[in-house]
């Protein structure tokens, strides 16, 4: 029994040894100095462990007594997670030996909030849920403040510190109340005890945990932590915020609100409602009048979580299905988004003024017909991938008989194509001036831009194939 | 006789009190890592009366989980908040505001 409990995690074991080996490996010898070669292995490790979770993962197996679920809803987080934390480590190391930022702990960090993110995704116990989301979000917290000296990055980690805990503890909260009122912590058991009807104190439950999660995938109207923190972090960090942990959450979403309150959909689905229709509107209109490009970033992240929590109103297998393909497609934006605000120095300093972007075709013209088709793909311009992900949300919460949140959803969208065309205006057509951004710059920037453009327009065909997949995760997870 | 709503009731009352202390604090920072430890401990005494209730053991190890992590994030956010204090100067929660909007 116990070997093939450990079996099935082994995983999330691989990664955490790693993660603790390095510690002490790069603590008793070169320390700072391991720092690059770490990255690069931390992002091979991860690459590597995404690769051995999605081919040889089959099936649904439990262990620890329910405690710890491998489906193939899990997997297929479980794989976006690790590739976009990969890719995101890999386009930090550049940027961070630049300004002298690049500790050893960062990529220690990194992985121990992925092996949280991975507990997360694969709870199936009000327990192992909250190990795994602190596990992550501590780590979190350290890399929002890496930058000791900035009083920008230790305020942004001071916010989303608090912030956190609050959710934290509002989400404990609500798991306490759902363990008094269903006598289990174990998802199987809360399903059972909801099979009837939703006592009010479960019903209390589900609000709490709900607005916990709310928080932590940044879902208005709990969201006011995400611009600062988006704005203060090193802009490498900031990117991890951007990616990974939202995939982590709102599949923790996901899960806790199928597997466990299953039954009640209906009480649910109000709730997430609510907040995708309140998330789409405040980070399309909250986004335009920001100049600070992260910023910007942090909005356009909230105005996306709407999107994804649209899918997830949708209650059916296709609405969840329709979340996992918008996670990706939005994971495979951001990180070529980032990739460009990465590349943004001026004399070897970090910019993230919009304005600087003016006449920004004319020096660099291939970078910017990159960003133009990434930014187009943000506003859900067809025929760019990420209209096809807002159409499938759209879809599913349209059949789900959600219509007035589908109209909303693409009012909502049309408002926030503004700040993202608005970008492009100055890129292509801003007024002439002369501090003009550096050209050049990392090819590993290069490359992820330009191959993250290149997946929004050839994406279209069949979407990488990842349709099917999804879909299989979907029907994992709701049944 | 003291039953379960009296338990859950004085944890009501110091989340409660826990979330006013976070939104309602102007002075310092140190007091918002005291309403966290407040909420936590409120939802202790939730898990620990629940427990006791339904005759479940499950209740109490949740309890030392939360508690342990509790530790581990009252150490990481006054690390964070010694950093910020060598920035800064200052731990007034009014002063946490290089970034706004």
């Amino acid at each position: 029994m116990l070997s093939q409990d450990l079996n099935t995690i082994l995983p999330e074991i691989v990664l955490s040894l790693f993660a603790m080996g390095a510690l002490l490996g790069a603590v008793y010898t070169v320390k700072d100095r391991a720092a690059p070669l770490l990255v690069w292995i931390t992002s091979g490790l991860f690459v590597a462990v995404a690769f051995w979770i999605g081919t040889t993962g089959q099936g649904t197996t439990t262990a620890f007594n329910g405690m710890f679920v491998d489906d193939a809803f899990a997997r297929f987080a479980k794989v976006a997670i690790l590739l976009s934390a990969a890719a995101v480590l890999l386009m930090s190391q550049d940027y961070m030996q630049k300004r002298d930022l690049l500790r050893f702990e960062y990529p220690i960090l990194i992985a121990l909030a992925v092996v949280g993110m991975m507990m997360m995704v694969s709870a199936g116990d009000l327990m192992s849920l909250y190990m795994g989301l602190e596990l992550q979000s501590l780590a979190l917290y350290v890399v929002a403040s890496l930058r000791r000296d900035s009083i920008k990055s230790t305020e942004a980690g001071l916010k989303y510190f608090v912030l956190g805990a609050l959710s934290s503890g509002l989400l404990l909260y609500g798991a306490s109340l759902t363990y008094g009122f269903a006598g289990t912590t174990s998802f199987a058991g809360i399903i059972e005890a909801t099979q009837d009807d939703v006592s009010l104190g479960l019903l209390f439950g589900l609000v709490f945990l709900s607005a916990g999660f709310a928080f932590k995938v940044s879902a208005a109207p709990f969201h006011m932590w995400t611009p600062d923190v988006y704005e203060g972090s090193p802009t490498p960090v900031t990117a991890v915020f951007a990616t990974a942990p939202k995939v982590a959450a709102m599949a923790l979403f996901a899960r806790v609100m199928h597997d466990a309150f299953g039954n009640s959909v209906g009480d649910w689905q109000q709730i997430v409602a609510f907040l995708s229709v309140v998330s789409m509107f405040l980070g399309a209109i909250a986004a335009i009048g920001q100049t600070d490009i992260k910023r910007l970033m942090a909005y356009s992240s909230i105005a996306h979580m709407g999107f994804a929590l649209m899918g997830l109103a949708a209650g059916t297998a296709f609405g969840v299905q329709a979340m996992l393909v918008y996670l990706a497609i939005y994971v495979a934006m951001n990180i070529g988004t980032f990739a460009f605000i990465l590349s943004m120095e001026k004399d070897g300093m970090p910019v993230t003024n919009i304005a600087s972007l003016n006449m920004y075709s004319k020096r660099e013209p291939l970078k910017a017909l990159a960003m133009l088709v990434l930014l187009f793909s943000l506003a859900g311009v067809p025929p760019m991938l990420g209209f096809f992900g807002k159409f499938y949300v759209l879809q599913a919460a349209y059949e789900a008989g959600l219509a007035w949140l589908a109209v909303a959803g693409v009012v909502a969208s049309v408002i926030g194509a503004f700040y993202y065309l608005r970008i492009v205006f100055f890129m292509y057509f801003g007024a002439e001036h002369d501090d003009h951004l550096d050209t050049g710059g990392s090819p590993v920037l290069w490359g992820f831009l330009v191959a993250s453009a290149t997946v929004m327009v050839i994406g279209v065909v069949n979407l990488f194939g990842i349709e099917p997949l999804a879909a299989a995760a979907s029907v994992a997870l709701v049944n | 006789m003291i039953g379960l709503e009296h338990y859950l009731t004085v944890a009501a009352a110091l989340f409660v009190i826990g979330i006013f202390g976070l939104f309602l604090n102007r002075k310092n920072v140190i007091i918002l890592l005291m309403s966290i430890e407040l909420m936590l401990l409120a939802v202790n005494i939730n898990l620990v009366a629940f427990s006791s209730f339904l005759g479940d053991l499950v209740g109490q190890v949740f309890t030392l989980f939360v508690l342990t992590v509790a530790a581990a994030e009252a150490a990481i956010g006054l690390a964070i908040l010694v950093c910020f204090f060598r920035n800064r100067g200052t731990i007034d929660v009014e002063d946490v505001n290089v970034m706004k909007g």
